[in-house]
């Protein structure tokens, strides 16, 4: 089985943001970086398929980014993965599609069986480049996925609604976008951080086209003003009854 | 002048309330373009036509009716096919959709179909010279994006509860097509819909969000959060990613970065306390009030009120006091 893992390098969130005094982008400054959570879930449910397969076949792993995102791609090449693509773009475009083209275009002559996806980056939060993907190449797309089996060339995956579940069929070869809740990610191993270093990483152009979105401007939200501490037990709760009511109307 | 078709979301037969959100969008939409029509786009098992009334009460200027036994659950590559006819028809100015799973599986299909822009999870928009401005989310919740969007046509979705339905009645109008792909022959076939919540409000669509944390200790004690519930009579219960992680609640009902993105009028944390990824995904709540007896949870700093206390002797004490403030008006 050969599946393809498109993955994404993104600041790790729990930091202050700051915005570039032109307001135009983040302030890239002291910010730290790490393989997107849900595109995690996405590596270990491909690597844990090639397990079951008895360890025949590939995951690759494709990422579109900047020549550091080369030290994400080493991360997954760690965890298990078997070999790179790097599609180089200095800046990653706002534009889903523009990326999900130059994805496209690698992957089309791949002969995967799968595509995984994580559900969402949390950094441009888009969550549309999977079934973008899956389109462009007229392959079958199941977006959300929690649970998945793969039997032969069938597959069944559950999806995750607001508050409700699809169960899903589809044929392979099929695009799949992974949610939370498929499982936790392996740590990569000491043994596995040395065998990365040999294992191929391809470097190429991304080839993006145009953008039909792009970023007008950024900005922090408006910070919540300071909270009010109302008392220690259940004598406060008068008081925050007559808050909602006449000061937030909200009962 | 720019005419918007709207997908109007069906979930098991019933129209939701984002279909409702998203219409009022398209109205807004179409306004600030000079005035065009909306149109939308309705497609479900024989007898949806049913729900057209109340898209219409909402502003839509027509209704574009699909009724087939193979639109009876979501099939995504005969609707994908279906709008982007329909938008190829080159009436459109823009596509309008809900940011919801459904939404955010369809609208990507259609945007890479037709090759056009497509801006997600808009909280809000204004139109400058023909070109959208949507504020959209970056940074898990920590950073405004304000996308621009051109082309034409052009798609959007907007996030649920960021606009509020609001009546805008137009006479009924109704018109019947066809869809553009066989509904048979699609790949990818959803074969069950398992409702969760049956009966009780989701949690995007609740005004009031009761949600619990590991502080409630069991997973019987989330009776405290199911009890302040019913006593607002318009309220949800959620939960952290810890709880449902335990399996103290089902993994819909999580809130924050790997679950739900909510923004209700209020928001009740309980014994909750702040995670980062929580906080992503109900910072936009209007009013927040938390309950936790430690008193540096970072909950506390982005709640309008807190208490800092003991949740078993706080919870049953508010519960009567909303049932009284209810009772009285």
């Amino acid at each position: 089985m050969k599946i393809a893992v498109c993955i994404k390098r993104v600041p790790v969130m729990e930091v202050k943001f700051a915005i570039t005094a032109d307001g135009s982008r983040v302030d890239e400054a002291g910010l730290k970086y790490d393989i997107n959570d849900f595109d995690l879930w996405a590596i270990e449910a491909a690597l844990q398929l090639k397990e079951k397969n008895g360890n025949v076949g590939e995951v690759a792993v494709i990422s579109l980014g900047p020549d550091a995102a080369s030290e994400q791609i080493r991360k997954a090449l760690a965890m298990g993965a078997d070999r790179g693509v790097l599609l180089k773009a200095d800046s990653i475009p706002a534009d889903g599609l523009a990326i999900a083209r130059a994805l496209a275009a690698e992957i089309k002559e791949g002969g995967y069986d799968l595509v995984l996806f994580g559900r969402i980056a949390i950094d441009s939060m888009n969550q549309m480049t999977g079934p973008m993907v899956a389109e462009l190449l007229d392959l079958p797309c199941v977006t959300n996925v929690f649970k998945l089996d793969i039997t032969g060339t069938a597959g069944r995956a559950e999806r995750a609604l607001e508050g409700a579940t699809e169960v899903v069929e589809f044929p392979l070869p099929a695009v799949l976008t992974i949610d939370d809740g498929l499982n936790k990610e392996r740590l990569p191993s000491l043994k596995g951080i040395m065998a990365a270093k040999k294992k191929p990483l391809d470097v190429k152009p991304a080839q993006l086209g145009d953008a039909k979105v792009t970023v007008h401007k950024m900005a922090l939200p408006p910070e919540r003003a300071a909270g009010r501490i109302l008392g220690d037990s259940s004598a406060a709760v008068p008081e925050l009854v007559r808050l909602l009511q006449t000061e937030a109307k909200v009962l | 002048m720019a005419n918007v078709l709207v997908f109007a979301e069906v979930r098991g037969g019933d129209l939701r309330k984002v279909a409702l959100e998203a219409v009022t969008a398209g109205r807004a939409l179409a306004d600030l373009s000079g005035g065009g029509s909306v149109h939308a786009l309705l497609a479900g098992d024989v007898g949806i036509g049913a729900k057209a009334e109340l898209l219409a009460q909402y502003g839509a200027d027509s209704v574009l009716v699909l009724e087939h036994a193979g639109f009876a659950m979501y099939n995504p590559e005969a609707l994908a096919a279906t709008v982007a006819q329909q938008l190829g028809s080159g009436t459109y100015g823009y596509a309008l959709f809900s940011a919801t799973a459904q939404g955010r599986d369809l609208s990507p299909r259609v945007a890479a179909k037709m090759g056009v822009g497509l801006a997600a999870d808009l909280t809000g928009f204004t139109v400058d010279g023909g070109t959208v401005l949507g504020q959209h989310f970056n940074m898990n919740g920590k950073v405004i994006a304000t996308l621009a969007l051109a082309g034409t046509p052009a798609l959007l979705s907007v996030r649920p509860a960021a606009f509020q339905p609001a009546a805008a009645p137009r006479a009924l109008a109704t018109t019947s097509i066809t869809s553009a792909a066989d509904p048979s022959a699609s790949r990818v076939k959803v074969v069950e819909l398992k409702q969760g919540n049956t009966g009780k409000l989701d949690l995007n669509d609740a005004p009031v969000i009761v949600a619990g944390g590991r502080g409630l200790k069991a997973p019987e004690n989330f009776k405290l959060c199911e009890d302040l519930a019913d006593a607002f009579g318009n309220a949800a219960v959620g939960a952290t990613r810890a709880v449902t992680d335990e399996g103290w609640r089902p993994h819909s009902d999580q809130i924050g970065q790997t679950g739900r993105n909510v923004s209700p009028n209020l928001y009740v944390a309980v014994g909750i306390s702040g995670a980062i990824q929580h906080l992503a995904g109900m910072r936009t709540s209007k009013t927040i009030v938390a309950i936790n007896k430690d008193k540096d949870a970072p909950i506390f700093k982005i709640a309008d009120y807190g208490i800092v206390g003991d949740v078993f002797e706080i919870m049953p004490a508010l519960t009567a006091a909303v049932k009284a403030a209810k009772a009285q008006g």
